[in-house]
């Protein structure tokens, strides 16, 4: 199956049982990519995941995503599935605002999304709704910020001793 | 309880003075910490376990130590400079590391490397693959206590180092290749110390086999030690030789096959029970395929062109250096592609490679401009570790520490 015969299998699937749940869909560079309401992530998670034709039973990875232009809409999470046995690849999103960052947990789902629901409230501050163990993961636990978010510069701004920003610091 | 009351627990007539056993109501544990700088731990991180006399109970894994904010410096870079760092994730395999980030930012800029370089970068990362599965399974005798055949196989290491120099100059860290390519071809010096490694090889890992596949002490350390299933190894998103090694035959290279792999003829070692010994033997078995897949590269290169390493694209890739001292338009291009003044189209990508321990995944957004947007980079120690705790739940100590090398952690890929 081509990835235009994989996003209208998989949208027509999540249209009839999600209905406006599914808020857009589109094909990426490489993979199509769903954009969904946060709220039923984890259903369509499951969904995907029981759906005897696509299997998506590998969850590849896990990232956060930060555009502070996007106002109401900045923070977002980007869920890459895998179905290892037809060998496609699929990435859902969500995007929500960063006054409310809580997502529902996928963790019922994958086990292994544990630590990269954890790296993605470490460096972002996305609440995971329901994660057995939500705490910082690489940073030290007394870290009042979470440093991906765009706001955060590389460096410390106090710094005086570096001047090179014709490198792009 | 304190000793008061266990001096008058004996007095009452309680019959052992074991710790394993409990006394009265209640048992009591031990809490140990192994790590952050324990020698078994190859790395800085820690596991907080709490054991009931040898046996762990249950553990925690604190992790961080060495953290470089690796996705935070990537949106500052522009993308040849975020090689370096690339270098740094799993260092024993760091050649791979380079040339997955090439090839996903390839596939980000839509650049075409000509045959020839792309079976050069098979060498290269499948050299790297013997290099890093030499060290675990070497470090899984060390872990079981056969000190011999860690420091036999190193010669073998030494010599892909040796190549490794000739290429690029640098041996652990290497900064391999190029954006387009490689950065220079293989001279006569490293064709022939990789004629010298392939002769080797085979001699010595047969003997390194000799020496532990059939060994009883070996067999019975290893067989049952640290197991997981294949149903929990894919609910932990597990990937590469410790996923094999629980019977999953999924290796990136076969299943979304990149820089020309689907032309070579490998087969995917698999395991059956997950644990420490089909762990060993399925990379075991992945050098060899290694081995294959590195002669078979060769005969393809006689076939092609000489001389071709490197794909035409002057936007990405530095020109020689005699021609920047002497042409103008070089100068220029050296320059903008040293202060990285690129207008990048956008974009979002994901590309992965079968790194030393599994599916290396980078993920680029590309808002045009110099530098990613975003990068995340998919880390299979950082995805696979997490399982850890779970798998020496009421092992001994020692089968904890074996498993643990089994897995070959390695604390700069779970940081980044």
């Amino acid at each position: 199956m081509d990835k235009e015969a994989l996003l209208k299998t998989v949208q027509d699937k999540l249209k009839a049982q999600f209905g406006e749940g599914l808020l857009s869909s589109e094909i990426s560079a490489d993979y199509p990519v769903f954009i969904l309401n946060r709220d039923i992530i984890c259903n369509v998670v499951k969904f995907l995941y029981d759906d005897e034709d696509l299997s998506f039973q590998y969850l590849t990875t896990l990232a956060g995503l930060h555009y502070p232009e996007n106002k109401g809409q900045e923070l977002g999470v980007m869920y890459q599935l895998h179905s290892l046995t037809k060998n496609f690849r699929i990435r859902l999103k969500i995007f929500f605002s960063i006054n409310d960052p809580n997502v529902p947990t996928i963790t019922p789902v994958f086990l292994g999304a544990n630590w990269m629901e954890r790296q993605e409230f470490d460096f972002f501050g996305i609440i995971f709704k329901g994660h057995p163990n939500l705490k910082r993961i690489l940073n030290m636990e007394d870290m009042t910020y979470h440093p991906m978010r765009k706001e955060y510069p590389l460096e410390d701004g106090t710094r005086e001793d570096k001047d090179d920003k014709m490198f792009g610091r | 309880m304190n000793s008061a009351d266990k001096i008058e627990k004996v007095k009452k007539g309680s019959t052992s003075l074991s710790n394993t056993e409990p006394q009265g109501e209640e048992k009591e544990y031990t809490i140990l910490n192994l790590g952050p700088t324990h020698p078994a731990t190859h790395g800085i991180f820690q596991n907080v376990l709490k054991m009931d006399g040898e046996i762990v109970v249950e553990g925690e894994s604190t992790i961080g130590y060495i953290h470089r904010a690796f996705e935070k410096i990537a949106e500052h870079r522009n993308y040849y400079q975020f090689t370096t760092i690339t270098d740094r994730m799993n260092y024993c395999s760091s050649p791979i590391n380079n040339i997955g980030w090439y090839l996903a930012v390839e596939k980000l800029f839509k650049i075409e490397v000509p045959k020839r370089a792309q079976y050069l970068r098979v060498i290269v990362m499948e050299l790297a693959r013997i290099a890093d599965h030499l060290i675990c399974n070497s470090v899984i005798g060390v872990d079981t206590g056969a000190l011999t055949v860690y420091f036999y196989v190193f010669q073998l290491r030494e010599r892909i180092y040796e190549i490794y120099e000739e290429l690029c100059g640098a041996r652990l860290t290497t900064n391999i290749g190029r954006i387009g390519g490689m950065e220079r071809d293989f001279s006569p010096k490293a064709w022939a110390i990789l004629d010298k490694f392939m002769e080797e090889l085979p001699v010595c890992l047969k003997e390194f086999e000799n020496l532990l596949v059939r060994n009883r002490i070996f067999m019975d350390r290893t067989i049952g030690c640290g197991p997981i299933t294949a149903e929990k190894a894919l609910q932990y998103s597990f990937s590469g030789p410790n996923l094999r090694a629980a019977g999953v035959d999924y290796d990136v290279r076969a299943m979304n096959p990149y820089s020309s792999y689907e032309e070579f003829d490998f087969i995917i070692p698999v395991g059956t029970n997950g644990d420490t010994y089909d762990r060993f033997m399925v990379r075991e078995e992945e050098m060899w395929q290694s081995l294959s897949i590195i002669k078979q590269a060769i005969e393809k290169i006689k076939k092609e062109p000489a001389g071709i390493f490197h794909a035409d694209v002057p936007d990405f890739y530095l020109p020689p250096k005699e021609q920047v001292y002497n042409n103008m338009e070089a100068l220029i291009y050296h320059f903008k592609i040293v202060m990285g003044e690129d207008n990048i189209p956008k974009g979002e990508i994901y590309h992965a490679v079968e790194g030393g321990n599994g599916e290396l995944g980078f993920y680029i957004i590309s808002e045009g401009g110099r530098s990613p947007y975003r990068v995340h980079l998919r880390r299979p120690c950082f995805i696979y570790y997490q399982a850890y705790t779970e798998m020496i739940k009421g092992a001994f100590l020692s089968d904890a520490i074996l498993t643990m090398s089994s897995m070959n952690v390695i604390a700069g890929e779970l940081d980044a």
